[in-house]
């Protein structure tokens, strides 16, 4: 119910954005049939194209159209790729999705311990390393982190299969259960296929999770330090409980809160912004898919990106406040 | 799960994956692996908006009635022979003044085994010259324009009659758009909306072509078989292409230096002058027929409507430094001509050269001594090329008091800003399937206001040597007609040439049998793995 109530508050931005986003495109300078007409199209060409593609008629009337399409789950055809927007977005998103958890999980499982030592250890040389990692982090672009991991990994010590996108040109693409081509590899029993896509994995995910380990750690670092310097962790200790038990049980899990809230956030960045990485890695997921439709002014795939992201940042609040809740029982969901 | 018993299950898994490698050797010597910066958008040459990559998509799945032969350029590289038409599906063909009328190969078949027949060449020709935009247009250059010009005569011989005599009738039907489609299975697919089939077409293939689709997964691969039933000539050496989307130049690069791809086009120059000198990878680099980079001057706008300061600019430009330090010497110079113009084939260089000297008296001469300020657009999409050039023009031309200031323009909104017209100085590219001089002219330097005439030249002069020209049957006077408006368009230089780009394609030394096509793209029929 609550999830409900909770869910029925976000249908007013959902709107919103659907508004903005149909202006929004229509204002975008560019004019998508000049383009689609090529290089050598007649005026004529040109007004014929505009007709087929339904520019030529009044804005209301183009908005009544893509409502009703978009009442039938319809998001339209993508002009440079020729297919329709929500197959595509129901191909790419997996795989944008799926690099940016296993950037996730690395970055977690590197940014939580790393800002727990640095924490418990203040000016000790692992908080420096700390330091030094997160300053790094940050002021590295991803993109550059790519190209760097490309050329250091692949081309000088060829360690790393080319980056060719999600698979090498000699393995095929798994059944298709989840669209996370590790998961489905396993389900299909196709450890090849397991290997062949992880192999691919994991220099763009290293070189997003370079990225996102930065606010991350910081986050972990800083309230950890707020937490052991608090009252109920001074009385832990004067109560003589284990090193242990005070870091990673009191304290840890009253710091946690502030380090949920920043994963949200880099999470939904991470998914929305991996378009350098992708483009880096000839990565087939939604970022680069957006920006490609953005320069041909390519309308439809900008309205379901947009959208498609509008959604995803409803589940994902949705979902960080269930989670807040399980944390910490004083946090309520209130609508 | 403890973290010993975690650490155990990992390093097995590790194991494992390092036993398990794909060994697929013997197959790698049938398959190519192309990579370019973008993919297909449609498979269907008359589809709306096709972009380049489709051209080569569908130039490989289909067949045309006729070709072109081959020769060996300067360099004694295999180049397409604009000369020499040779059938392709069609035997032979008799050309005469009113029509021409093709023998369709009796045994040429569609990749689902259907035989072609005359009906299918009529109505993919009806098809191209109905459904608008690009193949409507292009069938027109060649004056190919109403569906009761084919005429089916019998299964296997199919007529084209001339609405007017054109010498470029015949080589229209050699460029891409011409293709034969499989009518019978398309119409399964029409509708009453779409009787030309054209959604189905688009991300479905019909043809008869040396290649069949495999798998198209759009914006990321395409992978062809060959079609062993192929007649249309010899059989191709390659079983299997596989053409990936790589949109980085960076990676692209890498792949062929590491040598996990075979064959890789849209380098930027930089990249294509150090592949080259490297040695490791092979560089093939052919001047594009008819195509020009250059320099457009509004000869509506002050001060550019005095001709003296047009050619005031023409002597300003650094020709030299363009060519060696923004392009890499990947490009035909096209400027420091000395003598007079002895041959129409076009593009041919222009007689100005880099002198600041004379390009200020010049400009004293039109009475702007004092300089001017002007802005300078051009198209970011090809950003690669067109920044650098356009940083050495706006520094040379300070040198002459000409104030520039660079104005980007994003690749969508180009064609929009440059077909208005308003711009009074910008850098662009053109280049045109059909290599004949007037048909150059006819889109640039043409009074009719094409599109690609950004200047906004206007010449009556020019329009009759052109109009001329075009439907000339004596060959030494079409030649004199030629000479005089390429010697026209230097003298009232609306238009600054710089040089002929090159279509660079960079390969394994093991590739053999690359051939360029007008298409600007890769036939996968010519090449092969040794």
């Amino acid at each position: 119910m609550v999830v409900l109530r909770r869910l029925a508050s976000a249908l007013p931005s959902i709107a919103g954005v659907i508004v903005v986003t149909f202006l929004l495109t229509r204002a975008l300078p560019g004019d998508p049939a000049v383009y689609f007409a090529g290089p050598a199209a007649s005026e004529q060409a040109v007004e014929e194209i505009r007709h087929k593609l339904g520019f030529d008629r009044s804005l209301p009337v183009q908005f009544i159209g893509y409502l009703k399409d978009l009442a039938h789950g319809n998001l339209g055809n993508s002009l440079s790729t020729g297919q329709p927007v929500s197959q595509e977005l129901l191909t790419r998103l997996p795989a944008s999705a799926e690099l940016t958890f296993l950037a996730l999980f690395l970055s977690v499982s590197i940014a939580v311990p790393l800002g727990i030592a640095a924490a418990t250890r203040p000016g000790s040389w692992i908080d420096h390393t700390c330091r030094i990692f997160t300053t790094a982090g940050v002021s590295l672009p991803v993109f550059f982190t790519g190209l760097l991991l490309i050329y250091v990994f692949y081309y000088r010590m060829g360690w790393a299969p080319a980056p060719l996108g999600r698979l090498d040109i000699y393995s095929s693409a798994p059944p298709f259960y989840t669209g996370f081509y590790l998961i489905d590899s396993l389900i299909a029993g196709d450890f090849e296929t397991f290997r062949a896509a992880l192999s691919q994995l994991v220099l763009p995910a290293f070189s997003m999770a370079i990225f996102s380990l930065a606010p991350l750690a910081r986050v972990t670092r800083a309230s950890m330090l707020a937490a052991l310097g608090s009252d109920f962790v001074r009385t832990a200790k004067a109560g003589g409980l284990s090193r242990a038990r005070i870091v990673y049980v009191y304290a840890f899990r009253n710091a946690v809160l502030p380090v949920i809230t920043t994963l949200g956030m880099v999470f939904s960045f991470l998914l929305g912004a991996n378009v350098l990485v992708e483009k880096v890695f000839a990565w087939p997921g939604i970022g680069s898919y957006a920006i490609e439709a953005l320069i041909a002014s390519d309308y439809a795939p900008v309205q379901g990106f947009v959208l498609t992201m509008a959604m995803l940042y409803v589940l994902l609040n949705l979902g960080i406040d269930l989670i807040y809740s399980l944390v910490d029982p004083r946090v309520r969901i209130t609508a | 799960m403890r973290r010993r018993e975690f650490l155990k299950i990992a390093a097995a898994g590790v194991a494992a994956a390092a036993y398990i490698r794909p060994v697929n050797a013997q197959s790698r010597k049938d398959t190519l692996l192309t990579l370019s910066e973008n993919g297909p958008n449609n498979l269907d040459i008359h589809g709306v908006g096709t972009n380049r990559p489709g051209y080569e998509a569908s130039w490989n799945t289909y067949d045309r009635l006729i070709s072109y032969g081959v020769k060996k350029d300067e360099n004694g590289n295999d180049h397409y022979d604009g000369a020499k038409m040779q059938g392709e599906l069609a035997e032979d063909w008799n050309l005469t003044d009113s029509s021409v009328t093709f023998h369709l190969r009796k045994d040429a078949k569609f990749h689902d085994g259907t035989p072609v027949t005359a009906n299918d060449v009529k109505w993919s020709f009806d098809r191209a010259v109905t459904v608008g935009g690009l193949p409507t247009f292009q069938m027109k250059a060649g004056s190919l324009e109403k569906p009761e010009q084919f005429v089916v005569v019998d299964d296997h011989t199919f007529r084209v009659d001339f609405i007017r005599k054109d010498r470029l009738t015949l080589p229209d039907m050699a460029v891409p758009v011409p293709i034969v489609i499989n009518s019978g299975l398309a119409k399964k697919h029409a509708t009453d909306q779409d009787p030309w089939a054209m959604e189905w077409l688009k991300n479905n293939e019909a043809g008869g072509g040396a290649f069949k689709i495999d798998k198209w997964t759009p914006g990321q691969e395409v992978t062809y078989l060959r079609f062993d039933d192929w007649k249309s000539g010899p059989l191709p050496k390659l079983q299997r292409v596989i053409w990936r989307t790589i949109p980085s130049a960076g990676n692209r690069r890498a792949l062929m230096e590491r040598g996990d791809a075979d064959i890789s086009i849209d380098l930027p120059p930089k990249d294509v002058a150090e592949l080259a000198a490297g040695g490791k990878v092979k560089v093939v680099g052919t001047p594009i027929e008819n195509a020009i980079q250059y320099f457009d001057m509004n000869v509506t706008m002050a001060p550019f409507d005095k001709v003296k300061v047009r050619q005031a600019i023409a002597y300003a430009i650094p020709y030299q430094k363009i060519m060696d330090a923004a392009m890499f010497g990947r490009g035909k110079p096209m400027f420091g001509r000395t003598g007079p113009l002895t041959e129409i084939d076009w593009p041919q260089p222009s007689p100005y050269t880099t002198d600041l000297a004379k390009a200020k008296a010049l400009l004293t001469e039109a009475g702007v001594g004092e300089g001017f300020e002007t802005v300078l657009s051009f198209d970011l999409g090809a950003a690669v090329i067109n920044e650098p050039i356009c940083e050495l023009v706006q520094e040379s031309l300070a040198q002459i008091g000409v104030k520039v200031t660079l104005n980007k323009i994003p690749g969508a909104n180009w064609r929009a800003e440059f077909s208005k017209k308003t711009l009074p100085f910008s850098a662009n590219v053109f280049g045109g399937w059909l290599t004949v001089p007037e048909y150059f002219f006819f889109w640039n330097y043409g009074g009719q206001n094409s599109i690609f005439n950004v200047a906004n030249y206007k010449s009556a002069e020019m329009d009759k040597l052109i109009e001329t020209a075009r439907f000339e049957p004596d060959p030494a006077k079409y030649k004199q007609e030629c000479l005089d408006f390429e010697n026209l368009a230097f003298e009232d230089v609306p238009r600054i040439p710089i040089f002929q780009p090159l279509l660079d394609v960079a390969m394994q030394k093991n590739i053999m049998g690359y051939r360029y096509w007008f298409v600007r793209q890769l036939d996968y029929r010519q090449l092969e793995k040794v």
